[in-house]
């Protein structure tokens, strides 16, 4: 594959993943290949509640985020937006929901990030 | 019992699901180990609302019988308990008794004489709305209160129980226990706990085999033994080429879990921010200081599924590079002009019926989410329908049938003929369902919302 653009929270994680936590809730997870890739992950002024809830279209004050510096891990949880199986749930184990958090683009290193 | 002098007791989780299958050959490892009970989680409601819905197993008959066959053998050879949870995926009384009916034939095939205890979970509706009405039923976060008629609409609904109905079984002489709906971790922790080991490392060594082999190296390589004892707990996959190592043991408290710390079960909470994880050789992994918070209120969460209409399913397909160029102006058409000609057909409002068009290689799965941008090589067209009745449903999607065949973009001068994936298109899939509980019971005692019944299979040879 070519990467020509820029880098993303899944250049940086051995795995992005995501699945249901029961029927009405989804949760998912940034394993991070480093503390490196962590401290961006878990960049409270990059990836916050705020930024999760534009990338998903959810209410800011129902998600829950977890940083795990034991495990390079960042946690996202939030209520199903859409009733599991029901019509307009094309997801039904929220399996592949985790894509547009791997594909977010991180803050150039320079620090020169605008937002 | 082999567990009483050196005080620790050993949990062979042979899968995370029975029916999922597991190489014979780490049953016998684990019989080897010194496994004290084995327990395997039969259900969950990760597949949606059907399986509890229509009170129908997941999983094929056949699957389950092997499963099964190679561990009531297992059981009977070492003479210790098996213990399945979740029967029949959903863990209804249906459920139940289908897992009961094969147990019972391979008891007779085998030849084996165990005693099985079945543990129903299912609850009426009227005693349940008897509950709500003095305030003893509580929503749990994102549902709102509960309402009588929520509870009259469910076709079946199910109390999550904890380990106290399994420990019941057991001390009432059963081998097998084959309970109704129960939390993953019940199934796990209900004989340590009955022989007196401590809830903060049971409940966690439960929750990290509820998946089988899910924390180890090789997922796909069979299950684990958990060992509890006074200070924490062991584990170790039952592939001696497959390794646990701390890491892997911590993550897999992430999985399917909202909150990885803490997690609620009918009795108190598990705790497991304070616990650590080392590494004993290069496979096995000690955990000790996991904790477990008695609740005040002991109770019993609720499922319930309700049927939302019928649904009548087609599928058919673009490769047209102009459409493709297009599909979301054509699919604005395919909207539209569906809409119109039920109206005009069927006398049918909008409000009456529900369908969803999903373009399979453009947006399906992730719609306004997606983030990508390529362009789509083909497109696959699903058309969902909902309806009140199966009738209804099939004959708007009939309707839609030549729009899915020959509609062309809002720009083309002729009519295109798109590529239907089987005759006859359209595929009736029967009632559908959605999950309209995530609420507790305020319990009035562990056991009383179940019913335990033990039998003497007697074998026909």
């Amino acid at each position: 594959m070519a990467e020509t653009g820029p880098t993303t929270l899944g250049d940086l994680a051995f795995e992005v993943r995501s699945k249901n936590a029961g029927p009405f809730w989804v949760t998912m997870e940034l394993f991070m290949r480093d503390s490196d890739g962590y401290g961006i992950a878990a960049d409270e002024s990059f990836l916050n509640e705020r930024t999760v809830a534009e990338l998903y279209g959810v209410d800011e004050s129902e998600i829950q985020m977890f940083r795990i510096p034991s495990l390079n891990v960042v946690k996202i949880s939030f209520p199903r937006p859409v009733s599991q199986a029901s019509l307009r749930d094309r997801d039904i184990h929220s399996g592949q929901h985790h894509v547009p958090l791997a594909m977010l683009p991180v803050p150039p290193a320079d620090g020169t990030r605008e937002r | 019992m082999r567990n009483e002098p050196d005080g620790c007791v050993r949990v062979l989780a042979p899968t995370g699901m029975l029916g999922a299958g597991f190489p014979e050959s780490t049953i016998e490892h684990g019989l080897e180990l010194g496994a004290d009970v084995i327990s395997v989680d039969g259900g969950s409601t990760d597949s949606g609302p059907y399986y509890l819905g229509s009170s129908q197993p997941k999983t094929t008959r056949a699957a389950v019988a092997r499963d099964l066959r190679v561990l009531l053998k297992a059981a009977a050879r070492a003479g210790i308990p098996l213990i399945v949870g979740s029967c029949g995926t959903s863990g209804t009384d249906h459920g139940v008794d289908w897992v009961a009916g094969i147990v019972a034939e391979i008891l007779s095939d085998e030849g084996l004489r165990l005693r099985v205890a079945r543990i129903y979970s299912e609850q009426d509706a009227d005693t349940l709305k008897e509950r709500l009405a003095s305030g003893h039923i509580h929503p749990l976060p994102p549902l709102g209160d509960l309402q009588p008629e929520t509870i009259e609409n469910c076709t079946h609904i199910v109390g999550m129980m904890g380990h106290e109905p399994i420990v019941a079984a057991l001390e009432a002489g059963a081998q097998v226990v084959l309970a109704g709906r129960a939390t993953d971790t019940a199934v796990a922790a209900a004989y340590p706990l009955m022989k007196g080991m401590p809830s903060g490392p049971t409940w966690h060594a439960a929750k990290i085999v509820e998946c089988g082999g899910q924390c180890t190296s090789n997922p796909r390589a069979g299950g684990v033994l958990a060992t509890i004892d006074a200070d924490g707990f062991t584990i170790e996959p039952l592939d001696p080429a497959v390794s646990c190592t701390p890491i892997l043991v911590a993550a897999h408290m992430l999985y399917e879990t909202a909150n990885p710390f803490q997690m609620r079960e009918p009795d108190g909470t598990l705790d497991v921010r304070e616990a650590t994880y080392t590494a004993l050789d290069d496979r096995t992994v000690r955990v000790e200081g996991s904790r477990f918070h008695v609740a005040d209120q002991h109770t019993i969460k609720l499922e319930g599924a309700r049927i939302t209409g019928y649904e009548t399913l087609s599928f058919s397909a673009v490769r047209d590079p102009h459409i493709l160029a297009n599909i979301e102006d054509w699919a604005d058409l395919l909207r539209v002009m569906l809409t119109q000609r039920v109206e005009q057909t069927l006398g049918l409002s909008e409000d009456k019926y529900a369908f969803d068009v999903r373009l399979y290689g453009y947006n399906a799965v992730l719609k306004d989410l997606d983030p990508g941008q390529e362009a789509p090589r083909e497109v696959g067209v699903m058309l969902l329908v909902n309806a009140p009745d199966q009738e209804t449903a099939t004959a708007v999607a009939k309707i839609a049938n030549p729009l899915m065949l020959h509609l062309p973009t809002p720009d083309m001068d002729y009519l295109p003929s798109l590529a239907f994936a089987t005759s006859p298109a359209e595929v009736e899939r029967g009632p559908a369902y959605e999950f309209v509980l995530n609420h507790v019971v305020d319990s009035i005692t562990p056991t009383d919302m179940f019913r335990i019944e033990i039998e003497e299979t007697s074998h026909h040879g």
